[in-house]
């Protein structure tokens, strides 16, 4: 170890959080990027490894529509069969350098959004927000579905492609999550602000662009009818950030929380690569009419990189138009999980104050002791999916990780370090 | 047919618990019920009771685990809505506290409670010594309401306290009152220029409200805990609480409260007390004092020590009136003699049984078994707060149970005359404990009249007219229900003991000058000491409704809602501890 003490090591990382400086570079097929798509036929997933069989139904339909996107199968029985067959090779979207949202199916053609992270050099990538109602992410698989991945990788990828290209250095995100955040974004739930400030960066180069008229308003539409778009920039940022934190390889802060439906899975600074895992929880929130608790598939996606790096549950306070999907809802809700997500957090975030939070700095660093030690998990906003594929999101709400994961990690690098039970 | 409901994550103190576990109890359709956290130790609590069931392997410690015993399972859903409602309207009284930010890291608990100089700490014993020490680090006074810390553990943090200047108050301190703040189980009491030290929690409730009663006040009352006073601590407590009260400008009196000490430890504190320049006042519970000495006083009774306190305050002469006690007319038949006590105050029992061993020259000394302070010859005093009533089980100043039982019991032996109670109130005490024992108190005397005879309740009520209970409405459901309520524990006993024809009467001591070693040690107290009684901020780590009543009073209090360390695991609390105290040698 490079450092006297953990608190040491745990300061150096966060450091490194701070220092974090995400543009977003470039939006190019995946697989021009990812090498590991060019082996065969591959797909990303999110969260810890999972095998397909373990699969919960949506992200098997994600992945059904992923296979149907790359004309692998022409249909959804093919579809189900080549996946079963085991030819289609799984890994998770961590293990390339990218995240996924809920499913997180990514497949080689479809677009990524490429995020540098200045301070260190590495990259991150993930896929664009494919709008709301039936969309791949949370397990639809309809014509309606290929069809929009096909505009997105052929129409929406070159435009913004050469939009960014404009630009002289990407677009600096750091800029634009201070600035929305002080409009009423936590970045999870809630990323309206952003992505108008998006809208706002891209709109002057995309008009200016020497392109067809139609694909112009195509894309100038997409994006200001996708409130949501910002959130997959957000996480690629939050992934880059997090892995360049996580080349200081000490201490306890969490690098990254993810979930496959299945698992949730963690890493700490500390330990690497490593995975430390226990079993998902459902979330609990508000329901679109129509649907309970009873049709909600159980906790996915990778997504909780937001909640890593600081914003989503743990900057509730920011954002408080969405403080109902807490429970029973209000500011007093919004504030009380914030301060409490202070108690398992090594500091705040000096570049990002919240204004309803007096000006205080978003939650930096979750520390895994201090989550063990206080028995208090990270508070994670997320989306609900319908346990039945091809039916899509049906609520939204917060959802915690299991203890079990915090404890597992802890218990492991104390071993490391010479930790006799 | 038993049904186990786990919520997990559902952290509440045992005191809401067993709260909760009295009133599920009362619900139809339940036959038996135990609300418990999962920690091991409460899971052999459910397999002694006979609630254990498989399900419970799974509950944590900071799960909260509800085991039923129904009729049929139909009550279930109606439990769990009277649980949720119940647990709901507690956290809507933390309401008044918005402002309050949560605390549940000792990090964060530092950082907010800079200014308060006191740690309250009332969590499970097995963890008080770790946080005893952590406050002591941090430059905090302790006052440490936990019991079950072992005493090799009391004298390590006490000497780790005196030796950075510090008062550890406790462990099992029950009652403290600084700069008129009410710690812990205190009634509220007028501020005045009286200082108590105590190693008895109801001996300075007993003592306290009597020095209000009779006009005067009291400016802080330092617990010691129990063990104090035994040789192996040494008193290290008690001798710093009365250095500090000697160099209290606001204090003007001192009186110290303890069951008998060490008689090493005895001369030591002895020796202090005729050093220092204030008038002092001691009670040492049991034993009976024939003199005073120049500016030293020795009470017999706790009543005696409140009223020689109130005369030393106003410079009266220290003299003893004579009490009249007005007796009522009984009836008693031939075969009924026999005078038996069920306290909640342990302090009180003791000196009930003093009173009446001395009145009827019993010499035979109870074991203590089964919480008996005196069992001689067919007359009984218990403590009903002792450990075999209290395990598992709120303490009986809270649950009326243990004694509506104990009155039937008595009812039912023909040999009974009079039966002795007391009726705690203040902070911490059940808020109408009168009406919780009234129906019982008439039912017994019904009874008694079907067979012709008499039986007689005297009961006092250790109170002030400020405590929230309202003392005066305490007095009038007693004696609605026949129960003659004196003016103190001392009264009760010695109107029972005249009822059967025995007086006791208290004697004139006179000043004696006794020859002993002087105290050598200088009398300096610590500038924390000092610092201690000026403050009004306290940090509670535990019981939340020790935190209201700091605040009530117009002090200020940090809450810390305390929760064991990683949930109570060991290796993993072994783990972090590894973690936090790592050093890389090679570096």
């Amino acid at each position: 170890m490079n450092y006297q003490t953990i608190d040491e090591a745990n300061q150096a990382v966060i450091s490194k959080i701070v220092a974090g400086s995400p543009f977003l570079l470039d939006v190019v097929p995946a697989n021009t990027v990812i090498k590991e798509f060019n082996e065969g036929k591959v797909l990303l997933h999110a969260g810890p490894p999972i095998t397909y069989d373990k699969m919960v139904d949506p992200i098997q339909g994600a992945c059904i529509g992923a296979v149907l996107f790359e004309g692998w199968a022409e249909n959804e029985t093919d579809a189900r069969k080549l996946l079963e067959s085991g030819e289609v090779t799984l890994m998770p979207c961590h293990h390339v350098n990218a995240v996924g949202p809920m499913g997180g199916i990514t497949s080689g053609n479809m677009a990524v959004l490429v995020v540098e992270n200045r301070t260190d050099g590495n990259v991150a990538y993930c896929t664009m927000n494919e709008g709301i109602g039936a969309v791949l992410r949370f397990g639809a698989y309809s014509d309606e579905v290929v069809t929009r991945l096909h505009w997105m990788r052929n129409v929406l990828c070159p435009v913004l492609s050469k939009a960014l290209k404009t630009k002289e250095s990407g677009l600096n995100i750091n800029v634009m999550i201070a600035k929305s955040i002080a409009m009423g974004d936590e970045f999870h739930q809630r990323n309206i602000a952003a992505s108008l400030v998006f809208l706002k960066e891209m709109a002057p180069s995309i008009v200016a662009l020497e392109i067809d008229q139609k694909e112009k308003e195509e894309v100038i539409k997409f994006l200001a009818d996708t409130d949501q778009f910002f959130l997959n920039i957000m996480m690629a940022a939050a992934k880059a950030v997090m892995d360049g934190a996580r080349m200081i390889q000490e201490g306890t802060v969490v690098t990254a929380m993810c979930r496959n439906g299945y698992e949730f899975g963690i890493r700490i600074a500390g330990m690497g690569d490593e995975w430390f895992t226990g079993p998902v929880n459902t979330p609990q929130g508000l329901y679109f009419s129509g649907f309970t608790e009873e049709d909600a598939a159980p906790d996915m996606g990778d997504s909780a990189i937001t909640e890593t790096f600081g914003v989503g549950g743990m900057a509730m306070i920011a954002a408080p138009a969405v403080t109902r999907f807490v429970g029973s809802g209000g500011f007093q809700d919004a504030l009380n999980t914030s301060n409490e997500m202070k108690e398992i957090c090594i500091d705040q975030n000096p570049n990002f104050t919240v204004p309803t939070w007096d000006f205080q700095g978003i939650c930096l660093g979750i520390d895994a002791a201090k989550v063990v030690e206080t028995g208090i998990t990270p508070v994670i906003n997320t989306g609900i999916a319908n346990k039945k594929a091809g039916l899509g999101q049906i609520g939204a709400g917060t959802v915690h990780p299991p203890i079990d994961c915090f404890e597992k990690a802890v218990l492991a690098y104390a071993k490391k370090l010479g930790f006799n039970e | 047919m038993l049904t186990t409901i786990i919520k997990n994550n559902s952290y509440q103190d045992s005191i809401v618990l067993m709260l909760l576990t009295n009133k599920i109890n009362t619900v139809e359709g339940v036959n038996n019920v135990s609300i418990m956290m999962g920690t091991p130790a409460n899971k052999d609590i459910f397999k002694t009771g006979g609630l254990y069931t498989p399900e419970l392997e799974k509950a944590s410690a900071n799960d909260m685990a509800v085991v039923l015993d129904v009729k049929d399972e139909s009550v279930v859903p109606n439990v769990m809505e009277e649980i949720d409602v119940f647990l709901e309207e507690q956290s809507k009284g933390m309401d008044n506290s918005d402002a309050q930010e949560s605390v549940r890291t000792w990090d964060k608990a530092i950082s907010l409670s800079k200014d308060a100089p006191v740690a309250l700490i009332s969590i499970p014993g097995t963890h008080a010594p770790l946080e005893i020490e952590k406050a002591l680090d941090e430059g905090k006074h302790v006052f440490c309401f936990s019991d079950n810390v072992s005493i090799e553990d009391e004298k390590r943090l006490k000497l780790k306290a005196h030796e950075k200047g510090l008062l550890l108050m406790g462990p099992d301190c029950g009652t403290g009152i600084i700069n008129g703040i009410p710690l812990a189980f205190t009634n509220v009491v007028r501020k005045g220029a009286i200082g108590i030290v105590g190693a008895s929690g109801t001996g300075i409730q007993e003592v306290s409200t009597i020095i209000h009663k009779l006009g005067g006040g009291v400016t802080n009352a330092i617990g010691t805990g129990g063990r104090d006073l035994k040789e192996e601590i040494g008193g290290i407590t008690l001798m710093d609480g009365i250095v500090t009260l000697e160099n209290d400008p606001d204090t003007d009196v001192i009186v110290v409260i303890s069951k008998p000490p060490a008689p090493a430890v005895r001369e030591k504190v002895l020796a202090l007390l005729r050093k220092i320049t204030k008038p002092a006042v001691t009670i040492f519970l049991g034993e009976k004092p024939t003199y005073h000495e120049e500016n030293l006083y020795h009470a017999y009774t706790l009543e005696e020590t409140a009223r020689i306190a109130v005369q030393l305050l106003n410079n009266e002469a220290v003299s003893v009136e004579e009490q009249a006690i007005e007796l009522p007319e009984v009836a008693f038949s031939s075969d009924q003699k026999y005078i038996k006590g069920y306290y909640s105050g342990g302090t009180l029992a003791n000196e009930a049984a003093m009173l009446i061993k001395e009145g009827l020259e019993l010499t035979g000394s109870a074991d203590k078994k089964e919480g008996f302070i005196l069992k001689d010859a067919g007359y009984e005093i218990i403590d009903l707060g002792d450990d075999i009533y209290t395990q598992g089980k709120p303490h009986p100043m809270i649950d009326p149970d243990k004694r509506i039982e104990m009155i039937e019991q008595a009812a039912d032996d023909s040999e009974t005359a009079i039966i002795l109670l007391d009726i705690v109130l203040g902070y911490g005490a059940h808020i109408d404990m009168a009406t919780e024992l009234a129906p019982a108190i008439k039912k017994a005397q019904d009874k008694a009249k079907e067979t012709n005879k008499q039986l007689v309740f005297i009961g006092a009520i250790v109170g002030t007219d400020e405590d929230p209970q309202d003392i005066k409405k305490q007095k009038t459901i007693l004696e609605e229900a026949g129960v003659i309520v004196a003016d103190s524990n001392n009264q009760a006993v010695r109107m029972a003991l005249k009822l059967v024809s025995i007086s006791l009467d208290e004697v004139e001591k006179t000043i004696q000058t006794v020859e002993a070693p002087a105290f050598e040690e200088e009398l300096i107290p610590s500038e924390q000491m000092m610092d201690m009684l000026r403050t009004k901020t306290f940090l509670n780590i535990g019981l939340r409704s020790f935190s209201d009543a700091i605040r009530e009073m117009g002090g200020t209090s940090i809450q810390f809602d305390w929760r064991p360390a990683a949930g109570g695991n060991v290796t993993l609390q072994k783990a972090l501890y590894f973690l936090k105290n790592y050093t890389n040698e090679n570096n």
